[in-house]
């Protein structure tokens, strides 16, 4: 399954993790191991609605796991390390007024997944792959 | 009383009323209604009781299960319980002593409304608050369909629900009391429960907090409405003033949205109407809102003043109810020791029992069979139309591809489909047609210039 996802656009973030919440339910996923997945998944989204230009998210369910990737067009991070630090952040005044831009996506991305994987290219873009198993 | 046996749903489909119409099917959040064979058919596994398609049946081919009144005679002490939204319906020309009359002229022997005293509710919920630190915002237990709703939809939201009980319990403990002071012997009271909403009706029939009901009879508020009304008039009126001694303006305001969140948490939200409470559950599993200490959601739009058995509108109802609020006492100056009854007897009859989760959307308990299930849906839904007509007989696309994998439905279903393949040489004109027939019945094709459906839309 894949979505795209529209920067700057922050009345449809949070569409993509409820269409993945749905289905883990469905799956009959554990409620706690669902709400780690929600909850990263939609502070993925949202990094890339309050920071991209624009990006894909696809999502991979077998029996034991759950992969998605989130691949963005935007301006990279130039010091992962700096953005994995509880309270960084670079977002502006205005995604910050919104309730967004705390500089706690990224940490709590790491919580809430099993494997977490970031790699970004100033400039180009950022692609975050995010594991969570069952 | 009743035994907490298999869940019952007041919710009931007349045969004979119903026209397949679809409303019911659209408007239902649960997506908890298929239509089989023309008729509108209630999967009561996902029903929460919201009553969203008793509202919306342009047929009234839903009703809702009731009591029969005469079961009041068996009783020496009849009580009538009922939340203040009753007495907000009734034009203001009748006066509460004019309303308690009729009811006690309706062979009942003593009146109580349920939200008295209050302060033993607000104390019991603040209490829990206070012991449960960690699980903010603690969600309210009072609206039955919201507790349903979060059992079965939203599992990782359980543990955020106050285990605290429902005014009706309030009364209806308190109105024992009262009777046993005076000499009552506990299984000569008869409490018959006046109510605006088929899914207190379940909880009560079939609690979702407790073993056992107090309730020994459930009336439709609708139906007590027209019988009070019918004899309003000539009713001798006598002073009832006595048995309203315990209510309070925050009891009053209790059943109307915001009337409980304003008690508990610094922040507390109130939000009414289901669907907007399923917006709100999608984002608070998201964790998407911060700081909020106490919800209050309600299934109905203005809250129980919009309850699916009222009758009078529910905006003149809220008017009415705050109108009369202002002419009662404020709970804080009413002194508990003075009632001359054991609070804290009344306190322990409101804890609830644990409220388990019931998961009814997962397509099968073994895992690797569920996504062999849910790959086999996306594939379906490439080829259906995703325009939601519903003709399927399933609410939307969606629901239908579902439907599918779960053995619930078939491909030809589809009208769309069904058209492609005729239109592919797959399938006989004729069978196709015998299809739909058999959906939809054979009267759907028949012209007839009164068709229900078509006489009840419009403006």
């Amino acid at each position: 399954m894949s979505f795209n996802i529209e920067g700057g656009n922050f009345s449809r973030a949070g569409y993509a993790s409820s269409e993945i919440k749905k289905l883990l339910k469905q799956l009959n996923v554990d409620p706690k191991t669902i709400k780690s997945i929600v909850i990263s998944l939609y502070e993925a989204e949202v990094n890339i609605v309050a920071h991209a230009y624009r990006g894909i998210m696809e999502v991979e369910i077998d029996d034991k796991k759950i992969t998605t990737r989130l691949k963005d067009e935007g301006p990279g991070i130039p010091d992962i390390g700096m953005a994995m630090q509880e309270g960084f952040s670079t977002a502006g005044k205005r995604v910050r007024e919104m309730g967004f831009g705390a500089g706690m996506g990224l940490p709590n991305i790491k919580k809430n997944t099993d494997e977490m994987n970031i790699v970004s290219t100033v400039g180009v873009g950022t692609e975050l792959i995010m594991v969570n198993y069952f | 009383m009743f035994q907490n046996r298999t869940t019952y749903h007041a919710l009931k489909v007349d045969r004979q009323k119903c026209i397949g119409c679809t409303h019911c099917m659209k408007i239902c959040p649960e997506e908890a209604i298929r239509v089989i064979n023309g008729i509108a058919t209630i999967d009561y596994e996902r029903c929460v009781d919201c009553g969203y398609c008793y509202r919306t049946c342009p047929a009234k081919a839903i009703y809702v299960e009731q009591d029969d009144l005469n079961k009041i005679k068996g009783f020496k002490y009849r009580v009538v319980l009922f939340p203040s939204v009753m007495i907000g319906q009734f034009p203001e020309k009748y006066t509460e002593n004019h309303i308690y009359s009729a009811l006690l002229k309706l062979g009942f022997t003593h009146v109580f409304e349920v939200e008295q005293p209050i302060q033993i509710l607000i104390d019991s919920v603040k209490e829990y608050c206070h012991s449960e630190k960690n699980n903010k915002p603690y969600i309210s237990g009072f609206c039955p369909a919201i507790v349903k709703l979060i059992q079965l939809r939203y599992p990782s939201l359980i543990d955020k629900l106050v285990l605290r009980k429902a005014p009706h319990d309030l009364g209806a403990h308190f109105a024992i009391q009262k009777l046993m002071k005076k000499g009552a012997k506990k299984e000569e009271i008869g409490l018959f429960y006046v109510t605006p909403c088929c899914a207190k009706i379940a909880a009560v029939k079939s609690p979702v907090v407790e073993r056992e009901s107090v309730i020994d009879g459930v009336i439709n508020m609708n139906e007590l409405y027209n019988r009070v009304m019918k004899i309003i008039d000539d009713v001798k009126i006598t002073d009832t003033q006595e048995q309203r001694e315990y209510i309070t303006s925050e009891g009053i305001l209790w059943g109307l949205t915001r009337g409980e969140s304003i008690h508990f948490g610094d922040r507390s939200m109130a939000i009414d109407g289901i669907h907007n409470v399923i917006k709100f559950l999608e984002r608070l599993e998201n964790e998407e809102v911060p700081g909020v200490d106490f919800l209050e959601m309600r299934a109905c739009d203005q809250s129980c003043a919009g309850g699916i058995m009222m009758t009078g509108n529910r905006f003149l109802t809220v008017e009415r109810l705050e109108h009369r609020a202002k002419r009662y006492p404020d709970t804080k100056d009413l002194d508990l020791s003075t009632l001359h009854i054991d609070v804290d007897r009344i306190r322990q009859k409101l804890v609830s029992d644990k409220i388990m989760p019931k998961p009814v959307f997962r397509f099968d308990s073994d895992r690797i069979k569920a996504i062999g299930k849910m790959n086999k849906a996306q594939r379906i839904l490439c080829f259906l139309p995703g325009i939601d007509c519903g003709a399927c007989g399933a609410p939307n696309c969606h629901a239908l591809a579902e439907d599918m994998v779960t053995g619930k439905a078939k491909m030809s279903d589809c009208i769309f489909i069904q058209q492609r393949w005729q239109n592919e040489g797959k399938i006989q004109a004729g069978k196709a047609y015998r299809n739909l027939e058999k959906k939809w019945g054979t009267d759907r094709f028949e012209a007839d210039c009164n068709k229900k459906g078509k006489r009840n839309e419009g403006f």
